[in-house]
């Protein structure tokens, strides 16, 4: 017992002080993919390049869109002389509160490069956000929907004396009925629809939906089938998307952050959803 | 090395006239067509007297074909004697009648074919008679009959609608003072689901029944008709925390087809790479124990472990759980040298950490109280169930596909031989023990493969189409036990079919046998010291 505590006492505070520091990315981390611009338009890959089919135009014509949500983050797309046309993206900050806000889309500019098309909201905006809703508590339940486990383990590595989200007021709680909300992970599987809709359905009102990962944010690899419905938006309404695969435990952070204004912005005793 | 010549004489001599023999799906493997289904059952016993185990069954549905069949392979491998265990399949191959598939049920006397054919009975509509069992295990309640989604016929975009369900059929216990548990499938905490009926008097646990798949995604539909370099993304992402393990299976058994010779170096990287998963995940399960043990010193200190080398995973990698590393011909980047002096200060840290957290568990009486003889699997059980990895080891199974099926650059470089971790007490205790030994090996084997590193090209050409009608079968130790990989290209050099057992698969039967010696609130811990996936069970 002495000893556990001297141990602890001589290992000293290990968590990170995300989000008030920037999370710190190692130089192979594989980031959200985007066309650079100025890069020729002609040099971005083909569609096909793409296993999660997250891309989509090009080919001739004048548009070209990378679904964040879908993406798998196997950077493919960016290999070899791809790589002067896309940038791997270095910010874990990207869940969105709408499908469409992870669409990155371009066009082809007079000149045959790249413009991006419509900017990408200011980071100073983002900042705000979270500073503002710092303060506010979220206790939430988790709801596997079918995932392959990394988000499910990321989720668990929140609880972890590193990043310790319980620092901020957030929480994850054994029954729905004590819950502010769920956070899900997978693409919802046939075998689990019913589990998912009784799940939230146990949730009182208000309540939000954040969907983890690129199963739950769209199908991602696992796509639409007969035993997927393709993303958790298919079966519940969802509020905040965190796109990755899985996203890192920053970014799982950052989406319940961006989730909790959200609720903020709801009038009291309004339905979330 | 064992060598496999006596083994496959003595096969070939029980088989004589039971089928035509051919080799494969490996050069050295061995295949035999039965002359027809009835043939089956007789011909898995002389198996089973050779000391032969089932691995895996593959079906396949060549109806379009000029076979115009639908063929189940039971593929065996090396399962009783002396360690170590020569490195060969034998498949009992069975030509069914696509309109009307049906062959006698193994499982009466081979109980670790039970799953395996009811899902190919729910997935392909295969009918195995004589099967004591035959529920459907993958798809659930409301699926329609007579709809198969593993049939070529099967339409990839149909979705039937998901109808509400009734009571799931399962044993009912009866007697005074009995009652029923139901756990599941959504869980209280962060973890995967599943169903858990438990049948209790008083603490005491009788009989438990899980029901899985839950998190079946149809990923072997998925992946049918995509070309092998798409394909690895969907093998990869069969699990999380056997992401390496999974994608080196695929990549294994592709290469096999395209006859691909791996660079030395890549073979390295490869194995250094599942060692580093195997022990992410072997820290982080003593972790995992210790809170099943409410022993919360002992779940931070393993966190911290897991989450450094997940970190350290994200460095070399670019993905916290070594995604996109391992590819096709080889693997996708290089190791630098500041990366192998972050791998080895890594591996100091968590050689000091591990040491200290395993001293204060075994120290710790009400710990280790919680322990011992908590979870029994007994040895006899664990062979007839086909139980690998941990859990067999445990139970006194010698068993480790990295020195009985050597993949990667396993057994043949030198100090990559692995020392395979005994104990035979089959309780928690002696599953914690195992990962604690591993852990150990893990680490030592990375510094032999950081030290050893050849110089040389860390991936070779794979062609984008694999040639047509081959197979590929690989067995790889992941953290959890032997996964096996069955790969078959089409006519067009896609995959035409990819099955995965995994190590998980093969475990989960025995969960419910560990659970009748615990009592219900001991059963989190018996789960933990199993540390099963629900995805690469279910698919």
């Amino acid at each position: 017992m002495l000893t556990a505590l001297l141990r602890s006492l001589r290992t000293g505070v290990v968590t990170l002080r995300y989000p008030e520091e920037p999370a710190r990315i190692p130089e192979r981390f594989r980031g959200a993919p985007r066309p650079r611009p100025g890069a020729a338009f002609d040099a971005l890959p083909p569609a096909s390049v793409c296993p999660s089919g997250a891309i989509s135009g090009g080919d001739g014509g004048s548009r070209y869109a990378i679904d964040l949500a879908r993406c798998v983050r196997c950077g493919r797309c960016a290999e070899g002389p791809a790589a002067e046309a896309i940038e791997l993206g270095r910010r874990v900050e990207l869940a969105a509160r709408s499908r469409p806000g992870l669409v990155v889309e371009v066009e082809r500019g007079g000149d045959g490069r790249v413009v991006a098309l419509p900017p990408p909201p200011p980071e100073a905006e983002v900042a705000e956000r979270i500073r503002r809703t710092l303060g506010r508590s979220l206790h939430l339940r988790h709801l596997d929907s079918g995932s392959c486990n990394a988000c499910d383990w990321e989720l668990t590595a929140l609880l972890n004396p590193v990043y310790d989200v319980r620092r901020l007021g957030v929480d994850f709680v054994a029954s729905p009925r004590h819950a502010d909300g769920v956070i899900v992970t997978g693409p919802v599987t046939r075998n689990l629809e019913t589990a998912v809709r009784r799940t939230w359905e146990a949730v009182p009102e208000p309540r939000v939906v954040i969907a983890v990962g690129a199963c739950a944010s769209s199908g991602g690899i696992v796509g639409r089938s007969y035993a997927s419905a393709g993303g958790v938006g298919e079966v519940l309404p969802v509020d905040v998307f965190v796109p990755g695969c899985p996203p890192r435990p920053e970014a799982i952070v950052y989406g319940i952050l961006l989730a909790v204004g959200r609720v903020r912005a709801t009038a009291p005793g309004a339905r979330a959803g | 090395m064992a060598d496999p010549t006596p083994i496959l004489e003595d096969v070939r001599a029980r088989l004589a006239g039971r089928g035509g023999l051919e080799p494969g799906p490996r050069p050295g493997d061995l295949t035999v067509r039965l002359r027809g289904p009835e043939e089956l059952p007789a011909a898995a016993a002389e198996l089973g007297a050779a000391g032969l185990s089932l691995a895996t069954l593959a079906a396949t549905d060549d109806e379009a074909t000029s076979d115009r069949d639908v063929k189940v392979r039971w593929v065996f491998e090396p399962g009783g004697g002396a360690a170590p265990l020569p490195d060969v399949f034998v498949t009992l191959l069975v030509s069914l009648d696509p309109a009307r598939p049906e062959l006698p049920s193994l499982s009466p006397e081979l109980p670790a074919a039970s799953w395996h054919e009811r899902e190919a009975q729910d997935l392909f509509g295969i009918v195995f008679r004589g099967h004591p069992d035959p529920r459907p295990l993958v798809v659930h309640d409301g699926w329609p009959r007579g709809l198969h989604p593993l049939r070529k016929r099967f339409d990839a975009g149909l979705r039937p609608p998901v109808e509400p369900a009734g009571e799931f059929p399962h044993l009912v216990v009866e007697g005074e003072g009995v009652f029923e548990v139901p756990v599941g499938p959504i869980h209280a905490g962060i973890i995967e689901p599943g169903h858990f009926r438990f049948s209790t008097v008083g603490e005491s646990v009788l009989h438990l029944e899980p029901r899985l798949f839950y998190t079946h995604r149809g990923l072997e539909k998925r992946i049918e008709g995509l070309p092998v370099e798409d394909a690895l993304f969907v093998a990869e992402r069969m699990c999380g925390v056997c992401s390496v393990s999974h994608a080196l299976g695929f990549c294994e058994a592709s290469e096999q087809i395209a006859g691909i010779e791996v660079p030395r170096r890549a073979r390295f990287l490869r194995t250094l790479a599942l060692e580093l998963e195997r022990l992410y995940n072997h820290v982080g399960d003593i972790g995992n124990i210790a809170a099943g043990a409410s022993y919360h010193y002992g779940t931070s200190a393993g966190q911290r472990m897991k989450e450094a080398l997940q970190q350290l995973a994200e460095e070399l990698a670019g993905n916290r759980f070594l995604r996109g590393l391992v590819v096709p011909g080889g693997v996708r980047v290089d190791l630098t040298a500041g990366l192998a002096r972050a791998i080895e200060e890594a591996m100091a840290a968590t050689a000091e950490a591990l040491e200290s957290l395993v001293e204060r568990i075994e120290n710790n009486p009400t710990v280790t109280d919680r322990l011992d003889a908590t979870g029994l699997l007994p040895q006899r059980d664990a062979i007839a169930l086909g139980v690998t990895g941990v859990a067999a080891r445990a139970s006194g199974v010698d068993r480790d596909a990295r020195r009985d099926h050597p993949h990667a650059a396993y057994a043949s470089e030198r100090g990559l031989q692995v020392s395979v971790a005994i104990e035979t007490d089959g309780d928690v205790h002696a599953r914690m023990d195992v990962r604690a030994v591993e852990a150990r090996e893990s680490i030592r084997l990375v510094r032999v493969l950081l030290a050893g590193l050849p110089a040389g090209p860390i991936l070779a050409a794979m062609p984008g189409l694999l040639p047509p009608w081959r197979a590929g079968l690989a067995s790889i130790e992941s953290p959890r036990g032997a996964a096996i990989h069955w790969l078959r290209s089409g006519a067009d050099g896609r995959v035409d079919r990819y099955h995965l057992r995994s190590a998980s698969y093969a475990n989960w039967p025995a969960v419910p046998i560990a659970a009748q010696s615990a009592i219900v609130p001991d059963f989190p811990l018996v789960n933990k010291s199993f540390e099963l996936c629900y995805s690469c069970t279910d698919r």
